[in-house]
């Protein structure tokens, strides 16, 4: 491991020497699969200082916060915790407070489990990430970042510096849900984050993203669609729930069940609505 | 062709005291502090960050050493389980998991104690489910965790001004 002193440092590295370099942040995935001899790479760039990849900035229109961004600092963060509470939550049921002190938001998007936590609270709230390499900066919407199972788009020069978050949701009902065997330190059977502007109990917008429920986490469309300018009533949620009955892809595995997890997701999906519209 | 790993110097803070050693980069903070400083108050448990046994204070941040690098340690400012205590004076957390059962068969003792100190640092005084949350991550398998939950309880009421 090395520990460039500076961005333009360490994009200089994974330029020369691309799919060499796996950036390290705090570890807390990464020296897991290290440990257990379940990493291909063996050389690791410490970005962990970087300070370019750190720190957050609001402007009138977005939220921009460092990829180094820790789970603890965005509980601690007011404009977060205000505008976009399902972040929060999300890192607050994140492992520990040991592990929500190293581990960052854009670990959390690198590493890209289907099961992990803070995905489809920033899917909901549309993120978009800025990626960078010595070939220049792009911004890509986090929806469509993923490719399949672990597998996203990200160049091997390329890091992710920041995620942008959009504050036109102001005034949007939030509702996140974990269900996992135990309150802290489980990883989710279910995962579910949704967000809706609601008008006379009419949902006038609304957003859906599960963790742990298909090879990747996903945006629910469909399901939003069904829901998308209806009354929260019966027979609407009942639609939505066989909407997403199609939409998610659900696995028996160590965790749990597929039928499980259907079962829940679907029930969450009900309590959202119920809750939106109250 | 793979190259070998070469050692790297780092120098941290332990405990107030400096201190430097060697250590391959990729190299477990918690297998240096046992081995290379004879701190062997920090315990390994699970060694994958899901029990906090070797939980230490990294920056002031609560930290498992089993997931830090020793690259990483280099000029941070580290406090484990043997710079709780001031000399021979146990600290009000110390104590209290001394006169309340708190410790059993001691594993979890040195994270346990690491955690709720940096729990008090943040909030001296938790209500009953901070507690629960800031020890969360320091799994026990002996006590039941009451007794643990009492001895943090005790502590606050130690601490408390005036109290």
């Amino acid at each position: 491991m090395e520990a460039p002193k500076t961005l333009a440092d360490a994009l200089d590295r994974m330029a020369r020497e691309p799919g060499v370099w796996k950036a390290f942040a705090g570890g807390t995935d990464l020296m897991v699969l290290l440990e257990s001899g379940k990493l291909p790479q063996r050389k690791f760039l410490s970005i962990w200082k970087l300070p370019e990849l750190r720190g957050s900035t609001t402007t009138a229109s977005h939220v921009t916060i460092g990829a180094l961004t820790t789970y603890s600092e965005v509980r601690r963060n007011e404009v977060l915790m205000r505008e976009f509470p399902l972040l929060c939550r999300a890192a607050a049921e994140t492992g520990s407070i040991a592990t929500q002190n190293r581990g960052t938001i854009g670990g959390n998007i690198a590493n890209a489990s289907p099961a992990a936590d803070t995905p489809p609270a920033l899917l909901v709230y549309d993120a978009e990430l800025e990626l960078v390499s010595e070939r220049g900066t792009r911004w890509v919407p986090y929806h469509g970042f993923w490719k399949g199972y672990k597998k996203i788009d990200l160049g091997e020069d390329e890091l992710i510096r920041g995620i942008r978050l959009g504050r036109e949701k102001t005034g949007w009902k939030h509702f996140y849900r974990k269900v996992g065997t135990r309150r802290a330190q489980a990883i989710s059977k279910v995962c579910f984050a949704g967000a809706a502007r609601v008008n006379e109990g009419r949902m006038e917008e609304v957003r859906i993203a599960l963790g742990s429920v298909a090879p990747t986490v996903v945006r629910a469309i469909e399901t939003e669609k069904v829901l998308h300018g209806e009354k929260v009533v019966p027979t609407t949620v009942r639609a939505a729930q066989e909407a997403l009955a199609r939409e998610i892809a659900p696995i028996d595995d160590i965790r749990s069940t597929a039928s499980y997890r259907l079962r829940v997701a679907q029930n969450l999906l009900a309590e959202f609505c119920e809750a939106v519209a109250a | 062709m793979r190259e070998p790993a070469r050692k790297i110097r780092v120098q941290c803070e332990i405990n107030g005291r400096a201190v430097t050693f060697d250590a391959y980069p990729m190299a477990r903070l918690l297998d240096m502090l046992r081995e290379q400083t004879g701190l062997t108050g920090t315990k390994e448990g699970c060694g994958e960050g899901e029990c906090g046994a070797c939980a230490i204070e990294m920056d002031g941040a609560l930290v498992n050493s089993c997931l830090v690098p020793a690259l990483q340690a280099d000029g941070a400012v580290i406090r484990t389980i043997e710079g709780v205590a001031d000399g021979a004076t146990l600290s009000a957390i110390q104590q209290a998991f001394l006169e309340h059962g708190g410790a059993q068969c001691g594993i979890c003792t040195p994270g346990m104690i690491l955690a709720a100190r940096n729990l008090l640092e943040r909030n001296p005084q938790p209500t009953g489910s901070e507690i629960r949350e800031g020890l969360a991550g320091n799994l026990c398998r002996c006590t039941g965790y009451t007794k643990i939950f009492e001895s943090v309880v005790a502590a606050c009421r130690a601490t408390r001004p005036g109290g």
